[in-house]
This record gives structure tokens, sequence and C-alpha cells, in this order.
């Protein structure tokens, strides 16, 4: 009788003990966590929460008397006409090259991830990434000008055929600026986005596409229903970044074609550009607001199809 | 027999697709070319090449691949008369050194708590972190604004030194390397009684060298092509990266503008050889979800 009071005693102590043991590494860990975040979210904190707030703080208010006037600087920036532009632009420059680097991307990778060395291929493809704009810039004058090397290459190719004559085509000053844009955002991205079609195909097991080819399926088939499914996951992150990178197309703009560029290609960084430059503080605020909105939104309902998988 | 002439057949078309994909690979690789032959070509020969481009003539761009009279004229006269070059040059190295020497402090040690310490609230500040580094800088440019002009920092390195360290892109990249080290080894080391620092220090930075070598190719690339924050902050010419003098060269200095790009070309086609393996894993890192 005693004896079994006393074992349930002790493993009732015993509980106590490792519970409390539990806390105390809890708290452990806790203060460990902390510690290790604490420069970088201080620094998160000073240099952009905190800043940031201030910006919402801002755009409700006018910007040299600091008073308090509701909705007007939505209003304004939502009738300016230069947002307006700048945003459809925008949004037909991702609608356009995100689509299609994810397609040029799949359509290297697959043959690419059947090689056995595909080294020297990946780093070719890589190098754009390595290449800074300031760099390329100067190249891509010499083949968009009206003189230069495109416009050459197409009147031989005319001369040639005898369909065409001379072609003086002034690539950056048109509206074929946009497509030069779209051609060196996929230049630039190809490599990235075939590195990670490459790290998604080669996770996807071989017995099973090697059951799949044993039950007699083709080529086609195995690509269609084992591979392009398992690739969801890839496909996700490889929007993501795409889209990421789709606004450091600015550079690229900005150096072929200036501040104020064909009206084809005014994007929203130069639309930010330009109020930054000339102090319109009041407009940045309320534009930096909807825009940061809009991509925090989009964002985490990506992550939630993410998640959800 | 049969089975050669299929063996033949196979290796046939593996070479088929081998030549087929380095096609485009080479096209992409094209730039670079006409940029060395750019640089090693005399004024004279330059400003008859490239006239038809800024007169607005009818004639078309000529070029060689080899020039007539291959010359280090530009690279001299670049390297050895041209002291302000080197003031921008050392401009980049001291801005790209900078930034990522306060990464490696600041941000590797949180993608560390990210990886090894699963409390509360952690979860959430990653999905924080996660947003942070897709923002594009016009969306942080009004913010970092105030604070740097508060701070009084604008129109000096620190405007762009600072806010760069507490990117968020780099803990992201390290987390990738962090994640891959087995629990078990760090409960192992805390029984033998190492304290979190030690765990950090002996199995934490060697095991997750790929991640933090990762975030530092990536990273170099990215400030080494840096424009939208120094044009925004910086004012003084004097302060300026490389990244945004080139452009400002104009076609009548043509060879100078082909000899700069070549040099700020340099650097960074050494960090892609030497880290390639580790910018390949950085991409693959950077596209890990949690």
């Amino acid at each position: 009788m005693k004896k079994g009071i006393r074992v349930q005693e002790s493993t009732t102590n015993k509980h106590i003990v490792k519970a409390s043991k539990y806390r105390g590494k809890r708290l452990k860990d806790a203060r460990a966590f902390f510690t290790f975040m604490m420069p970088s979210l201080l620094g998160t904190l000073v240099f952009v929460i905190i800043p940031f707030l201030d910006v919402f703080k801002r755009s409700f208010h006018t910007v040299i008397t600091k008073q308090f006037c509701g909705f007007q600087n939505y209003r304004t920036v939502f009738t300016n006409q230069a947002f307006g532009l700048a945003i459809k632009n925008t949004f037909r420059f991702t609608i356009v090259c995100i689509p299609l680097l994810v397609v040029i991307g799949l359509i290297i990778a697959m043959p690419v991830s059947r090689l056995k060395n595909a080294g020297v291929i990946k780093s070719l493809y890589l190098f754009p990434l390595a290449m800074p704009t300031a760099t390329i810039v100067i190249v891509w004058k010499m083949l968009f000008y009206k003189q230069g090397f495109l416009n050459l290459f197409l009147s031989k190719l005319g001369e040639l055929t005898g369909l065409w004559g001379e072609i003086h085509k002034d690539y950056l000053g048109s509206s074929a600026a946009f497509w030069v844009l779209v051609a060196s955002y996929i230049w630039k991205n190809t490599g990235y986005t075939l590195v990670l079609w490459l790290a998604g195909i080669l996770g996807i097991s071989n017995e099973l596409i090697e059951a799949a080819r044993v039950d007699g399926a083709s080529e086609l088939q195995c690509f269609f229903k084992i591979i392009l499914p398992n690739l969801k996951g890839s496909l996700y992150t490889i929007v993501i970044l795409s889209f990421l990178n789709s606004f450091k197309i600015y550079r690229e703009a900005y150096l072929t074609a200036g501040a104020y560029p064909e009206q084809d290609i005014y994007l929203l960084q130069h639309l930010f550009n330009n109020w930054f430059v000339n102090l319109d503080f009041d407009k940045m605020a309320a534009a930096t607001v909807c825009v940061g909105g809009f991509l925090f939104v989009v964002i985490m309902l990506l992550q939630h199809l993410w998640d959800s998988r | 027999m049969m089975e050669k002439a299929e063996l033949i057949f196979e290796k046939l078309k593996s070479n088929l697709i081998k030549t087929l994909l380095l096609l485009p690979a080479v096209f992409v690789c094209l730039p670079i070319i006409l940029l060395i032959t750019g640089s090693v070509m005399g004024s004279g020969e330059l400003k008859q090449y490239l006239s038809p481009l800024f007169l607005d003539s009818v004639e078309f761009i000529n070029w060689k691949l080899i020039p007539d009279y291959p010359t280090f004229e530009n690279y001299g006269k670049l390297l050895f008369l041209t002291p302000q070059f080197f003031v921008l040059f050392w401009n980049s190295i001291k801005l790209v050194a900078c930034i990522l020497a306060g990464q490696l402090i600041v941000g590797v040690p949180a993608a560390w708590a990210f990886a090894i310490y699963k409390v509360k609230g952690n979860r959430m500040l990653f999905v924080l972190y996660v947003v942070l580094m897709l923002l594009p800088f016009q969306v942080t440019m009004l913010s970092s604004y105030l604070v740097l002009n508060s701070l009084g920092l604008l129109d000096t390195h620190k405007a762009i030194i600072l806010p760069a360290i507490f990117s968020t892109f780099p803990v992201f990249l390290a987390y990738g390397g962090f994640r891959s080290i087995p629990m078990q080894l760090i409960e192992a080391a805390r029984i033998d009684g190492a304290g979190e620092f030690k765990i950090f220090c002996h199995i934490g930075l060697p095991l997750g060298k790929s991640g933090i070598l990762s975030a530092m190719v990536l990273g170099f690339l990215e400030y080494w092509n840096m424009m939208e924050q120094p044009m925004a902050f910086i004012e003084s010419k004097a302060l300026w990266p490389l990244s945004l003098y080139l452009p400002e060269i104009t076609w009548a200095q043509a060879g100078y503008a082909f000899v700069a790009s070549m040099i700020t070309l340099i650097p960074a086609v050494f960090v892609f050889i030497w880290g390639q393996d580790y910018l390949e894993q950085g991409i693959i890192f950077s596209g890990l979800k949690e």
C-alpha cells in the first residue's frame, strides 16, 4: 500500500522536474533566439519598420504644413496620369516577362537535366547574371541604335532574301524599347531560372519516371503527367523570384533611355525616382503605401498557395 | 552490329542536343566578346567603326572581332593618367566590402536563430523577413531617405552601407545552409556542456559555410552592380561607385568606356568563376520554402 503511494509520488515528481526542465529549455531557447536576432532585428526596426510607419503617417498629411488631409494624397495619386501609365506599363512588363522566362527556362532545363556534365552550359547561361548593367549598356546601344548591329543584320537578311530593304528603326526611342527591355530581362535571368528548374527536376525520383516508362508512357506523357505536377513547388519559387528581379530592369531602362524614356517603358520605378528627385514626398508616400500594400497582399497570397500545397 | 549502330545514333543525338543548347548560350556571352575587342582597339579605329551610331548617318556600324591594330593604349590612359578612376574603383570596393562584412556580422547570427531556435514568434518574424526581402528598392526608398536624413547620413557612404547591412536576403540564404544541420548534433554538443555561442562558432559556422558563402557571392554580384541606392542618396560624384560613373562616359570617349567596362567586369568575373558552385547553391537556397 505505502509502497504504491510512494511510487506514484516519485513519478509526479519526475513529471514536475521534467516539465520545469522543459520550460527552462524553452526559456533558454527564447533568450538565445533573441540574442542572436538582436542586431538584425534592431537594424530592421530602425531602418525599415519605423520609417515605414512614418511614411504611412505622412501619406495622410500635407508635405509642407504637415496638416492632416485625409485621403487627399491618395486621390491625387490615383488621378495622376503618370501613375496610371506607370502602373499599366509595369503590369504589362510583368505579365509578358514572367511567363516567357518561366517557359524558356523550362525548355532549356529539360534537356540539360539529362546531360551528364552540364557544367559549361550552365555557366554560360548564368554568366549574364554576373555582368554589371553599367558594362552591358554600351553593348545594348551598339546593338539597338538606329545604325546598330540588329538593323545591320536585318538589312543584310533582307538583301539576301530580297524581301525587304534596309531597316533604320530606332529600337530604343520607339515602342520597340519595351521589347528590348523584355529581351534584356530574359537574357539576364535565364540562368537563374534554369538553375532553379534543374534543382526541381533533379529532385524528382528517378524510379517514378522509370516506372512510368516501363508501363509504356511516352516521353510527352512522362513530362505532362509526372514531371510537371512534381514541379509545382519550383514554379511558385521561380515566379516569386522572377517578380523580385523584374523590378531591377529599371537599371537597363534608365541607362539606355534616361529618366523620361519613351512612354511605353515609363515604369513605376521611373515615376518613383522622378517624384523623389522633385521632392513630391506626399504623392510618394501615398504611392509607397499602395504599392507596398499591394505587394504584401500578393506575397501573402502566394505564400498561402505555397503552404496549402 | 545493330547495337553498335544504335550506340552511334545515341551519341549523335546527345551531341546534337549539346550543340543546340550551346548555341543560344554562346549568344548569351557574345556581348563580352564585343567588350573585349572594343577595349583593345585604338581610338582612331573605334571612332571609324562607331561613328555611324552617333553621327546619325545612313551607314551601319562596322566591327572587327580582331582589331587591325590591337593596342593597350586605352588601358594605359585609364590606369595611369586618370586618377579619378581609381577613386571610383576604390569607392565600389569599399562599399561592397563594408556591406558584405556587415551582413556577415548581422545577418548570419539571425539566420542561425531562425534555423535552430524554434520558439514562439520565430515563424512570424521569418515571414516578415521574407516579405521585406521581396520588397523592391522603390518601395523602401522614401522610408530610407527619411531615416538617413534624420541621422544626417545623406551624401555619405554610410547612407548606402547601413541600410544594405540590414537587408534580409542574406539572412534567408544563410538560413538555407543552416537548416540542414541535424538537431542531434547540437543536442549532443549541449550535453557536452558547450554554450550556445560556442555551438554557433564551432558547429554552425563550419557546417553552414555553403549558405554563408552563397550569400556573399550573390551579395557581391548584387552590390557591385548597385545603382538605385547611390543614385538616390549620394550627390557628390567623388563618392560614386563605378556602376554609376560608366554610363556618364560619352561616345566621344568610347575607348575609355570599353576599358572602364572591362575593368568593372573583371572583379565580377573573378567572383563568378571562383564562386560558381556557391552561386548555384545560393540560387537554390533562395528558392527553398520554409
